[in-house]
């Protein structure tokens, strides 16, 4: 080294060292003694402190992992930061959604996707949210959110936490079982949910196991174009059982997928008339029964064109699925909630709500019942029943009201417990058994939730590489937990420290969710997504993803209007902090076409566009364009303006829409 | 004749024999400027001179790079802010600098490649335009800032908020909310690095020539 470099070098250090005394100063005040005054004035004990200490996230530090929730009846998904806990995004899907201009502008041709029958069906109830997955493991690209009240599925881009399509099932009302993906994401699954005739078509209740269907649809997921290829998908007919949750096949069953069903009993309710209300008849037997579908065969059966036309989509029909070997069943504890494949795919963990028990399945053994034919008999539809005794591996007491499975790292499961309100860790066994040091097939603990939890999520938790280390309780109810806005109270999600043994798992964190009910939520590491901050280019068309060629660019911006058509057709830029043109003139009934980029390439130089009395709002990121088609209704003075604060200058950011009478 | 008159113009030439008997010593000028050439080609491709602006809301802070041809960085964004306050866009400053900026480097390396060849003291007018070229860059660069910092828009939104100012073409400024910390791009440095080694090149040019100068002068006579 240079010596007058390693001079100049040390004195650098030297600055450095003195630079950090002189910053750490300010900080010289503080000491553990700071702290636990701190904490002694709040009441904060020493877990609470060490509960802080895992999850508190100061300004500047970025989450582990980001958890894309379901938004229940808000029709959205919500992406939240972990272990902070913080809301980042709510990405709009099924339902309007001013901020990101999501039916006030854009978004409208995508909400068109799931109308019904004609009708426009603007909310949804999301349930459970798919990542797509790559060897059954995330990839951070695709997420996939069904719409249970309306059979919706919605595809979003993770390149922009955008929805992009939403397909409605023409077969089913409602769905439940859904979305899951093959382990390749080569399908989205969605099993339907309460039985209706195809179509939702009218038929009386008398008819119903004539009339009534159950099915499981089957959309083929085209990666490279970015949406569900409705002419590549099929369903398979179902018996009306009410399919309840499904999940896919990987490893070990890879190829297959398993869907429970509640109401084999075919209750058709009618409390009104003196008959067992529904929540007693369906859970009259003590055993359901778990589908056991070969995904792979059927796949084959549609391609070689033995599926059925039905309300214009191909259905394999059960008769042609029982003679093609596609369909299994094997009894299940009464009324099962959750069916989850374990991380190599060699067991399937079932939760009979109303049974104390999991039940574990081994696929192994499932296969050589499907292969030596070892059934206890067939259903009415004459669907071979696998002997249950055949193909259980174990049953494991966890708790009361068992619902939903995860898997941990080591050869832990986790079950929600929803009557228990509590969350049970207990030991695999098998190839798992090892991992854990206690007997295998055996409950650990059980660590008590804010309440009555439905579905939880641990990090990657049903993937083939679950990374453990934090679990959600989706909480259904909060009671006492926060500050009461009115009788409405938040969902509870709470945060569970699973990353030590045994029966160490506390709650570490509450955060309320006061915008509907989420179900499922998948929990995905940050470093797997990597969204664009801005788009690729000035004149992005983010719903095709690609430059948009009519996009206005600087220099080319015109009102231009066509008086034999009575059409106007305006060519806008954005930027900080004005519109140009600002002065846009048109006639009372002229059909204008609105178009506008955002010329930002700033990150976070989000422009908002919004005419009064029009209903129109568009959130235009930094390089999109957006077109808007509207008739001028009302004649009168409309200033537009940027809403969303920009700049210094935003308030000046503004136009005037003058929308000239008649006569 | 023709000779003569290529003595005249370019000086005497060097004799085998004297070759043979200290090539390095007139070897070495054209050695140093052939050096100095190439220091100038490769200073094409490299950054002149850079700005980082610093302000809060710009953790990555804003970045400008000017190159012999060209501008490059947050130049959008920088405009951006600069119309606030009436400065014109960046991209029309210097605008024939940069459009004829490479042909003049290029004629620079002819220069110095006849330069190469002159054996006489004229061979310094055609070095000296090399040697002064970084200093010609940075004060053309200062002229350019002087001139958009001085003269700003009177109707920008922000006329009366900001005085006009020169923002220091090396080293520390503020404007605004941001501090502006301008050096030397990689490409300036060795612009000036070709600059010493011409300086040193004359000196070994005038030791290897003069006395041939000299002596063709006092054969004449």
């Amino acid at each position: 080294m240079n010596p007058a470099f390693r001079v100049l070098s040390a004195r650098a250090l030297a600055l450095a060292l003195l630079l950090s005394v002189g910053a750490s100063s300010s900080l010289a005040f503080q000491s553990m003694d700071d702290v636990r005054a701190a904490a002694t004035a709040r009441g904060l004990t020493t877990a609470d402190l060490l509960a802080a200490a895992k999850t508190f996230t100061p300004s500047g530090m970025l989450d582990e992992y980001v958890m894309f929730s379901s938004g229940g009846h808000s029709g959205q998904v919500f992406a939240i930061g972990m272990p902070s806990m913080r809301l980042l995004k709510t990405i709009a899907v099924f339902t309007p959604e001013p901020w990101q201009g999501w039916g006030y502008g854009v978004g409208e041709e995508v909400m068109a996707g799931g109308d019904y029958g004609g009708e426009p069906v603007r909310w949804g109830d999301t349930h459970h949210p798919a990542l797509s997955e790559t060897a059954g493991d995330y990839d951070g690209q695709w997420l996939f959110i069904n719409d249970k009240i309306n059979a919706r599925v919605g595809v979003i881009d993770l390149r922009d936490f955008e929805a992009k399509q939403i397909v409605k099932n023409p077969l089913t009302v409602s769905d439940h079982g859904g979305t899951f993906v093959t382990p390749n994401t080569e399908y989205v699954i969605e099993g339907g949910q309460y039985a209706t005739p195809w179509g939702s078509a009218y038929a009386p209740l008398s008819e119903y196991k004539e009339s009534y269907h159950g099915s499981v649809t089957l959309w083929k997921f085209d990666r490279r174009a970015g949406r569900i290829d409705r002419s590549k998908s099929f369903a398979m007919e179902l018996p009306p059982y009410w399919q309840d949750l499904s999940d896919a096949g990987k490893g070990a069953s890879d190829g297959w997928f398993f869907l429970n069903s509640i109401n084999t009993e075919m209750a058709t309710g009618g409390i009104e008339s003196g008959n067992p209300p529904f929540e007693a008849g369906v859970s009259r037997n003590a055993t359901d029964y778990l589908h056991i579908i070969d995904w792979k065969g059927a796949e084959r059966v549609f391609q070689a064109g033995k599926a059925d036309m039905i309300e214009g989509f191909p259905v394999i029909s059960i008769k042609t699925a029982v003679a093609e070997g596609l369909i299994y069943l094997t009894p299940e504890p009464r009324s099962p909630h959750g069916v989850d494949v374990a991380p190599k795919g060699d067991f399937v963990v079932v939760s009979g709500k109303l049974d104390p028990h999991v039940t574990v399945y081994s696929t192994a053994k499932l296969k050589k019942a499907v292969a030596a034919k070892t059934f206890s008999g067939r259903d009415d539809w004459g669907i071979p029943i696998l002997d249950f005794d055949a193909v259980v591996e174990a049953q494991v007491e966890v708790g009361l009201g068992p619902l939903h499975t995860q898997f941990g790292p080591e050869g832990y499961a986790y079950t929600s417990l929803f009557l228990d309100s509590a969350v049970a860790r207990w030991t695999m066994g098998g190839s798992y058994g090892a991992g854990t040091p206690e007997p295998d097939w055996t409950l650990v603990h059980k660590t008590p939730v804010q309440y009555n939890v439905g579905h939880i999520g641990v990090a990657e938790g049903d993937t083939v590489s679950p990374d453990g280390k934090y679990l959600v309780a989706f909480n259904k109810w909060s009671v006492d937990r926060f500050l009461p806005p009115g009788p409405l109270l938040p969902q509870n999600f709470q945060l569970i420290d699973i990353a030590n043994q045994g029966t160490s798992m506390p709650v570490i964190y509450d955060m309320p969710i006061g915008m509907g009910e989420p179900h499922y939520a998948q929990i995905c590491k940050a470093d797997k997504l990597n969204p664009w901050k801005v788009y690729p280019e000035v004149g992005w068309d983010p719903l095709h993803q690609r430059a948009d060629l009519m996009a206005p660019k600087p220099g080319m911006e015109r009102v231009t209007r066509n008086d034999e058509e009575g059409s106007v057709e305006v060519f806008m830029t954005a930027v900080r902090s004005h519109f140009k043109p600002e002065h846009v003139a048109v006639k009372v009934g002229d059909t204008i076409t609105w178009r506008i980029t955002n010329i930002e390439r700033a990150v976070d130089a989000t422009h908002g566009f919004a005419i009064p009395q029009y209903n129109i709002n568009l959130s235009l990121e930094p390089g999109e364009t957006a077109t808007v088609e509207f008739t001028a209704h009302t004649a009168g003075t409309f200033p537009f303006y940027c809403s969303e604060f920009c700049s210094a200058l935003h308030l000046e950011m503004v136009g005037y829409l003058l929308v000239e009478p008649t006569e | 004749m023709s000779s003569t008159l290529l003595q005249k113009v370019a000086g005497p030439r060097v004799d085998s024999d004297a070759m043979a008997d200290d090539g390095l010593r007139y070897r070495l000028p054209y050695l140093l400027l052939l050096a100095a050439r190439i220091l100038i080609l490769v200073s094409l491709f490299l950054p002149y001179w850079e700005m980082d602006l610093v302000a809060p809301q710009y953790p990555d802070n804003l970045h400008l790079t000017a190159y012999v041809n060209n501008l490059g960085g947050d130049v959008a964004e920088i405009d951006g802010l600069n119309h606030y306050i009436g400065m014109r866009p960046l991209g029309e400053a210097a605008q024939l600098e940069r459009r004829y900026g490479v042909f003049a480097l290029v004629g620079l390396v002819v220069m110095l490649e006849i330069a190469a060849l002159v054996h006489r003291r004229w061979a310094t007018l055609l070095i000296l335009p090399g040697i002064l070229f970084p200093a010609i860059f940075l004060l053309d660069l200062h002229l350019w800032m002087s001139h958009f910092g001085t003269n700003l828009d009177p109707y920008a939104p922000l006329s009366n908020s900001i005085e006009p100012f020169v923002p220091p073409i090396l080293g520390v400024g503020e404007i605004g909310q941001f501090k502006t910390i301008a050096e030397p791009g990689t490409g300036l440095w060795l612009a000036i690095g070709a600059s010493v080694v011409m300086l040193l090149a004359l000196w070994f040019h005038r030791r290897a020539f003069r006395p041939l100068v000299i002596e063709a002068k006092s054969g004449a006579h």
